[in-house]
């Protein structure tokens, strides 16, 4: 069985389009592993066991009749639960969703339902995707593979411990702040945040519609990559969906990983992320992942974006005045869940009833925050302000890639820590610190493994220009030629 | 329909409009409003700003709140130090996008069955909800 866990997606695809493994084989060793281990990972909140082998008995089906098949045809996903799946339970965490099933599939569901892709279930995720770590699900935490008392970063905890605990090779994050590049650094495996735009949102339960972008993971880039190309391209239901062909992804880390060379690739080293607040473990792998690019080829150049230091106070405001604005949907007239309705109470009166049982201390805290920063007398010292560092942000990243192809950074400052470790909101937040400039910024950004750091995983991330996603799998791709995926076979779980 | 006339005394954000319905009676002036400097927030401000979000919140609640969003409320008034004047002006999407519109076109919508059955309370096709008018009304 786990000769077939430990396969890659691309792998795994071929062996089923050449008729060598069966879709439902595939699927089945898949389920099997979430069985015997998902009580320790807790990755996922809920498993189709029924849909995932139907969805890939269908794949064998068109195999035996002659059918040619797509890239990622009948090989196993774990969904992030803020995507909606038709008929299938969507909680984003929640208990203020609890046993709710959407009547319509999201884009991103739709697209990788008709690439044969096979959804295995929904995972684990902070609530409403708010965090760091995963803690803030109402349904519980999720686990590191790599230590089991440690968190699995967030807030696509689930997807990516799933994807480390060889569970399912590929999995569907969303990235506000750095919700996949995160929590792929800190579970040792591959995850890439697309241009904002690339992506279709339409169906994604919104927490900040000007940030939210999903995106791809995978144990591996090229992995990664083809799960990109699976899900992206424009969307007409999603209106700020790019109209524009979908970056070279696939390619590029073909092509990053046969080359084995970054000759003529500027890579420019942020000064403003690292120093301060960064563990020396990270650094040092940093450092190493510098040296290694440089030994390929690569021009590393110091470059200076001193408006990054103040992304982290724009984006915790930005964000939390768009979920306080996104949340209001939940009202408990339309779907989930209805608190204190006996009769007596007003609409008013239940709707904060309900609010209250149904959303979490962090969710409330950001909601609470965001109707602050958007009260008169506050908005434009706030709100205003933020956003116009967010064009200083974006300003810096044009300025530095004037002198680089691609930005490099450490994808967080620290290792995984321990689950219920860090209680404060504002230490919780700089878990952000190194993936906010390129969400405010709505530039692509990947995050690669670069080593271990006292046996956990560091991440490396790889910055590039809007719709220039293929430049972050091509670096990434001629980076792990050399050092090798973290992950290279199931790992036994432990603390 | 609201008891008292809802007047804007303070919050201008379609945000926070559409999160209270509108149905919101000011009646009060939190107490404590935040110094010039930006950063106090009060107990009494908590529970002013978690009424106009339709939060309950309960006294434990409003401690807790309180102490931690004057902190985070410190931390990210950091972003007044940014020399940014009236010639920066805000980004409020990363790839500038405007007048986005679909075609007019007739297309099918969900069937009610399939919403409805995802509605907390429905009576006769209709989502069914709490009273919304008081005695006389």
């Amino acid at each position: 069985m786990s000769e077939l866990l430990n396969k890659t997606a691309a792998q795994l695809a071929e062996l089923i389009a050449t008729g060598e493994v069966a879709a439902v084989e595939v699927t089945r060793a898949h389920l099997e592993r979430i069985t015997e281990s998902d009580g320790a990972v807790h990755a996922f909140l809920h498993v189709d066991f029924e849909g995932a082998l139907e969805a890939a008995k269908a794949v064998d089906e068109r195999r035996a009749s002659g059918a040619l098949l797509g890239p990622l045809e009948g090989v196993p996903l774990a969904m992030k639960d803020v995507v909606v799946t038709k008929g299938l339970p969507t909680t984003a965490g929640s208990k203020m969703l609890e046993g709710w099933k959407p009547p319509y599939d999201a884009r991103i569901t739709t697209r990788i339902k008709d690439a044969g892709i096979v959804m295995l279930g929904k995972t684990n995720m902070d609530e409403f995707a708010m965090g760091s770590s995963t803690e803030n699900s109402a349904y519980g935490p999720t686990h590191n593979p790599w230590d089991l008392t440690r968190i699995p970063g967030g807030s696509s905890g689930g997807s990516s411990a799933a994807v480390a605990a060889y569970q399912a090779p590929l999995a569907i994050g969303t990235d506000t702040g750095g919700s996949i590049r995160q929590p792929a650094a800190v579970t040792g495996i591959v995850g890439h945040k697309p241009t904002y735009g690339g992506v279709s949102r339409y169906g994604l339960i919104a927490f900040s519609s000007s940030l939210d972008q999903a995106g791809p993971f995978g144990r591996t880039v090229l992995d990664t990559a083809l799960l990109h190309e699976a899900i992206a391209g424009y969307d007409p239901a999603d209106s700020t969906s790019i109209n524009a062909p979908v970056p070279p992804v696939v390619q590029a880390a073909r092509e990053g990983a046969a080359s084995g060379s970054l000759a003529g690739v500027r890579v420019g080293v942020v000064t403003e992320l690292r120093g301060d607040g960064y563990q020396p473990g990270v650094l040092a792998s940093f450092e190493s992942a510098v040296e290694t690019l440089r030994a390929l080829g690569a021009e590393i150049v110091e470059v200076s974006c001193p408006n990054f230091d103040y992304a982290l106070a724009a984006y915790y405001l930005i964000a939390p005045s768009e979920c306080s604005s996104n949340l209001a949907r939940f009202d408990s007239v339309r779907y989930g869940l209805r608190v204190g309705d006996d009769g007596v109470n007003s609409l008013e009166d239940v709707m904060s009833l309900t609010r209250a049982a149904g959303f979490g201390a962090e969710v409330k805290r950001r909601i609470i925050i965001g109707t602050y920063a958007l009260s008169s007398g506050y908005y434009d010292a706030y709100y205003g302000q933020a956003q116009k560092v967010r064009t200083l942000i974006s300003r810096d990243f044009a300025a530095a890639f004037e002198k680089a192809d691609v930005l490099i950074s450490p994808s967080t400052p620290v290792v995984a820590f321990g689950i219920g470790e860090v209680v404060d909101p504002i230490t919780m937040y700089r878990n952000d610190l190194c993936t906010l400039p390129a969400s405010l910024a709505g530039t692509p950004a990947i995050s690669v493994p670069c080593g271990l750091s006292e046996g956990l995983p560091v991440g490396l991330q790889i910055m590039a220009p809007a719709l220039a996603d293929d430049r972050c799998y091509r670096v990434a791709a001629a980076f792990e030629s050399v050092v090798g995926p973290l992950l290279t076979g199931v790992q036994e779980l432990s603390s | 329909m609201p008891t008292t006339p809802y007047v804007d005394s303070g919050v201008v954000s379609d945000a926070s409009a559409s999160a209270t319905s509108g149905t919101e009676p000011r009646t009060d002036e939190p107490t404590e409003r935040t110094d010039q400097q930006g950063n106090r927030i009060s107990r009494a401000d908590v529970a002013h700003l978690a009424r106009l979000a339709r939060l309950a919140v309960s006294d434990d609640e409003l401690d807790m709140f309180a102490g931690q969003l004057d902190v985070i409320l410190g931390a990210v008034a950091r972003v007044a130090d940014v020399a940014a004047d009236d010639s920066v002006p805000p980004t409020s999407h990363a790839v500038p996008m405007t007048n986005v519109y679909r075609a007019d076109e007739v297309r099918p919508s969900l069937p009610r069955d399939a919403v409805l059955a995802g509605a907390p309370a429905v009576e006769d096709d209709k989502f069914r909800v709490p009273r919304i008018l008081t005695e006389g009304e």
